[in-house]
């Protein structure tokens, strides 16, 4: 699956985007944010607080607790700043 | 007549300045079902908590910031009879005194419009994949940027919708 990271969540992870193939265990946001915080340095500082990022699969917010399993593309950002 | 309860929705997302009046003419041109209009615009300012700034720097997820705000728009379409909303959100790099965002609300009466265009600001600020990046004055030389951070009374106005 894709995984696109906007804003500082980007900043801190050090790229855009990326191609991920987790673990089959890895069911929902938050396993995913688990394990990607265990990627390394990067990741471990952009998911330091974890209730602060907020996620989106196939273009639609959702919630740590979704299930990723058919998601063709996980969007991880801050607190939205538009308007 | 069909025509008399059409609802005219147009979105879009830009880089470039837009022209608020240009847009209420084009929403109204040829109606004479519309009798209240309310226009917001969303203005970049000069200041950031009391700092001066020199830019806002706005970031954006290209295809869902579309999706978004178009949910919110047929939420508000199913919410309040309107005749015809105008949604602009600019994108990159804009200056003090710049546009940032146009909401256009058009009904036959001002109670549906001046509520749509509330509820649709409310949501675009707390819901539309949007991020702001602050350049302070002084900072040309090294680009420095920081991100301005999501404020809890912007979480509240959106509440309200909620309840009601």
């Amino acid at each position: 699956m894709k995984v696109r990271y906007f804003a500082w969540v980007r900043e801190r992870v050090g790229k855009a985007e990326e191609d991920i193939d987790p673990p089959a265990d890895i069911a929902t946001v938050s396993d995913l944010v688990a394990w990607l915080s265990r990627q390394g340095e990067g990741y471990a500082y952009a998911f330091e607080n974890p209730n602060v990022v907020r996620s989106a699969i196939d273009k639609r917010h959702v919630r740590a607790d979704a299930r990723i399993n058919g998601a063709k593309e996980i969007a991880f950002f801050p607190p939205m700043t538009g308007g | 007549m069909s025509e008399a309860t059409e609802m005219t929705a147009i979105l879009r997302l830009q880089r470039e300045p837009f022209d608020a009046a240009g847009e209420v003419a084009a929403l109204t041109r040829g109606r004479a079902d519309i009798g209240a209009v309310v226009t917001f615009t969303g203005i970049c300012r000069a200041d950031e908590n009391g700092e001066p700034i020199t830019a806002l720097d706005l970031e954006h997820y290209p295809g869902m910031a579309e999706a978004e705000i178009g949910r919110h728009v047929e939420a508000a379409r199913a919410r309040w009879p309107l005749l015809g909303v105008t949604v602009i959100h600019r994108y990159g790099r804009i200056a003090p005194g710049e546009d940032i965002v146009l909401v256009v609300t058009a009904s036959s009466h001002r109670e549906a419009a001046f509520a749509a265009a509330e509820f649709l600001m409310d949501y675009l600020k707390t819901r539309a994949p949007f991020w702001k990046q602050v350049e302070k004055a002084g900072d040309e030389e090294a680009r420095a940027k920081t991100w301005i951070e999501a404020k809890s009374s912007d979480d509240s106005a959106v509440e309200r919708w909620k309840s009601a």
